[in-house]
């Protein structure tokens, strides 16, 4: 019996094993590779790798010893791939300001002469302790350089955390943003999603299949196509503002595409039905005889709704609402399409620094701070489902 | 109560419109003569169609689509089948675990998935190959396969599967003959959600895929970005009409499961 159980645990450990090795190695290991992206900084350590080791016995406030100069003047001597020497120079100057020169001028030197060199001689600024600090700093493999301009922090001269000056960086901005679109995306989900599905319950036969069928098509359907008719009936000679204006109502058109409204319509429509669907499982579950049991205990009907239908129904819409906003803060396609620059979200800036311009530290960093986001919600998320089950 | 009722059907009927009135109002634009994507129309035309299968960015991309989709569905429909059979089996240590893993891949956004893609296949030298944007997609398809499968293998009825055992037929002839047959459904609907999500998918593709790799979704994408046209609505009536069958196809299926399950 025991072996019989053995080989069957051995049988599904079979069967899952593939999917698990797939998605180990194309879901997980990408996460991890952003991740590290985001905190890797590898050009210093590998450009000087004799500092490195030699900054072990300093200080970092007073003068370097003589034997981390000596090191950082072989590190030079032994560079011979131009490309990591130009990476080096750019990563030791976006640091501290002057190193373009400084570098040019010592690497030439120390590849003229032989032997311990005269630094300080070749340039003043050798004397100046920031300049070693940022040295010794770039032979650090990891960095929390990305981390902290995510949330527009930098780390000054000492090494202390300070916010980066209000005109440098937009990210704090712009996560704002995220979280207030994905709010009110949110809300108006469930200012519409909480009276519809308690209409769709309340009716039967072919209405009710009607109000379903009207949530589910557009969940069916692409994304890319909801996206081009919003496209299509908020642009200015759309439909929208051509019915508007053949009504008499509006003069000229409304600015309905290229906004915050267009997005926020766009998103209403395409994230509806996960705020439709779990109400709707919600309400199906509530015995039919409360409301009347309410009544015949003397509740009006706004009383009965307020007090029995309504608290019954907010687990629904706490868990649509979660569903909504963890989708909605992750959005790129339609704020692309229908928004105008001022309504962008994070993965519009992630997608930005990883397509745009190459720069996969900044965005795995921004990566980073949306992925821990979106698991602690989906967490939330999971906590209530589960609950409901033992309810 | 009149009042109540008359705000119920208003709100029914506009929240109905809101819902279905997009998908329908661009569907009458496939068949514009303009190059305009806008109401009236002026005459119509089939030059949309036309333009889709003949020009050389659009019948690539529909192949590319074809081919992608295609291998999304053969390979998440082999690994979320054989997963689905494997969380099936009470003797799988935490299958609760499994379960929350696999379904991983559609909570984590498309952007963040698709940066961390497109710096690991750059490593191992997967980037803009037709076999990674297939691995791309079968990440994000294979949870469909899995819910749906396991949703049919729960309804069958073990004492089946323990009758045949017992009637002296070999494990993987139970499978072939009885489980197979009676998941089946729950399969084939597994392997058309894999197949749609492969065929809507733009942000993952954006990150891995080249220029050859260029899919359907992805020229739709840049086209409603770059230069609108009406070859957009085209398409999107064949995705729209596209749906509707699949929906038909599906419910079908899931009625002869229904007729097969009651004694004839």
């Amino acid at each position: 019996m025991s072996e019989a159980a053995a080989r069957t645990r051995l049988g599904a450990l079979a069967l899952v094993a593939p999917l698990v090795l797939f998605l180990a190695l194309f879901f997980a290991w990408p996460l991890v590779s952003m991740l590290k992206e985001s905190v890797s900084d590898p050009v210093g350590s590998r450009a000087f790798p004799l500092t490195a080791e030699a900054a072990a016995g300093w200080d970092r406030q007073s003068e370097p010893p003589d034997a981390l100069k000596q090191a950082f003047v072989e590190d030079l001597r032994n560079i011979d791939d131009q490309q990591l020497l130009g990476d080096a120079v750019r990563r030791l100057n976006s640091a501290q300001n002057g190193f373009r020169t400084l570098m040019g001028k010592t690497v030439r030197a120390a590849q003229e002469q032989s032997g311990p060199l005269d630094l300080a001689a070749i340039d003043a600024k050798w004397t100046d302790v920031r300049f070693w600090r940022a040295v010794v700093d770039s032979t650090n493999p990891y960095t929390d350089r990305n981390l902290l301009a995510a949330l527009d922090y930098q780390r000054d001269a000492t090494g202390k955390v300070v916010a980066l000056p209000a005109d440098a960086s937009a990210n704090t901005a712009i996560l704002i943003r995220t979280l207030w679109i994905g709010a009110v995306v949110t809300i108006a989900c469930a200012l519409i999603g909480l009276p519809y599905a308690m209409l769709a319950v309340s009716l039967t036969g072919w209405k009710r299949q009607l109000l379903l069928g009207a949530v589910l098509l557009p969940l069916w359907t692409s994304l890319l196509v909801r996206t081009a008719a919003w496209f299509i009936l908020l642009q200015e000679k759309g439909l929208i503002n051509d019915t508007l204006i053949s009504l008499g109502l509006i003069s000229g058109p409304l600015p309905l595409i290229f906004n915050r409204l267009g997005v926020v319509i766009a998103m209403t429509h395409v994230l509806l039905p996960f705020m439709v669907l779990p109400i709707y499982s919600v309400l199906l579950a509530i015995p039919k005889n409360l409301m009347p049991a309410a009544a015949s205990l003397g509740a009006p009907p706004w009383r009965a709704f307020l007090r029995v239908l309504l608290p019954l129904s907010l687990r629904g819409v706490v868990s649509g609402s979660l569903l909504v906003f963890m989708t909605a803060i992750g959005y790129y396609i339609t704020p692309a399409l229908i928004g105008g620059a001022q309504d962008q979200m994070i993965s519009s800036v992630i997608a930005f620094y990883a397509i745009g311009s190459a720069n996969w530290g900044m965005a795995g960093a921004l990566g980073a701070i949306l992925l821990v986001a979106t698991l602690a919600l989906y967490a939330v998320y999971g906590r209530l489902s589960s609950d409901r089950g033992g309810l | 109560m009149r009042l109540i009722d008359i705000a119920r059907l208003v709100f029914g009927v506009l929240a109905v419109v809101f819902l279905i009135a997009p998908l329908i109002a661009i569907l009458p634009l496939a068949f514009t003569s303009s190059v305009f994507l806008t109401y009236p129309i002026p005459d119509y035309s089939m030059r949309w169609f036309r333009e889709l299968f003949v020009a050389d960015v659009w019948r690539l991309s529909i192949v590319n689509s074809l081919i992608v989709g295609t291998g999304t569905t053969i390979l998440a429909g082999v690994l979320g089948t054989m997963a689905a059979l494997g969380l099936r089996n009470s003797g799988l240590l935490l299958p609760g675990l499994f379960r929350t893993a696999f379904l991983l891949p559609m909570v984590v956004p498309a952007v963040v998935l698709g940066v961390g893609m497109q710096v690991f296949f750059v490593q191992i030298g997967f980037a803009n190959t037709y076999a990674g944007v297939i691995c791309a997609h079968t990440v994000v398809a294979v949870p469909f396969v899995v819910v749906s499968v396991s949703a049919s293998l729960a309804g069958i009825d073990r004492r089946v599967e323990r009758a045949a055992l017992s009637l002296g037929a070999s494990p993987f002839t139970v499978f072939r003959r009885v489980t197979f047959p009676l998941a089946l459904p729950g399969i084939l609907s597994g392997a058309v959600f894999a197949f749609a999500t492969s065929l809507d998918e733009v942000v993952l593709t954006l990150f891995v895929a080249g220029p050859n790799q260029r899919t359907l979704a992805r020229q739709m994408f840049s086209t409603i970005r770059e230069n609108i046209s009406p070859a957009i609505a085209a398409a999107a009536f064949l995705f729209i009409v596209g749906t509707l069958l699949v929906a038909l196809v599906a419910l079908l299926i899931r009625r002869r499961a229904s007729q097969a399950k009651q004694p004839a």
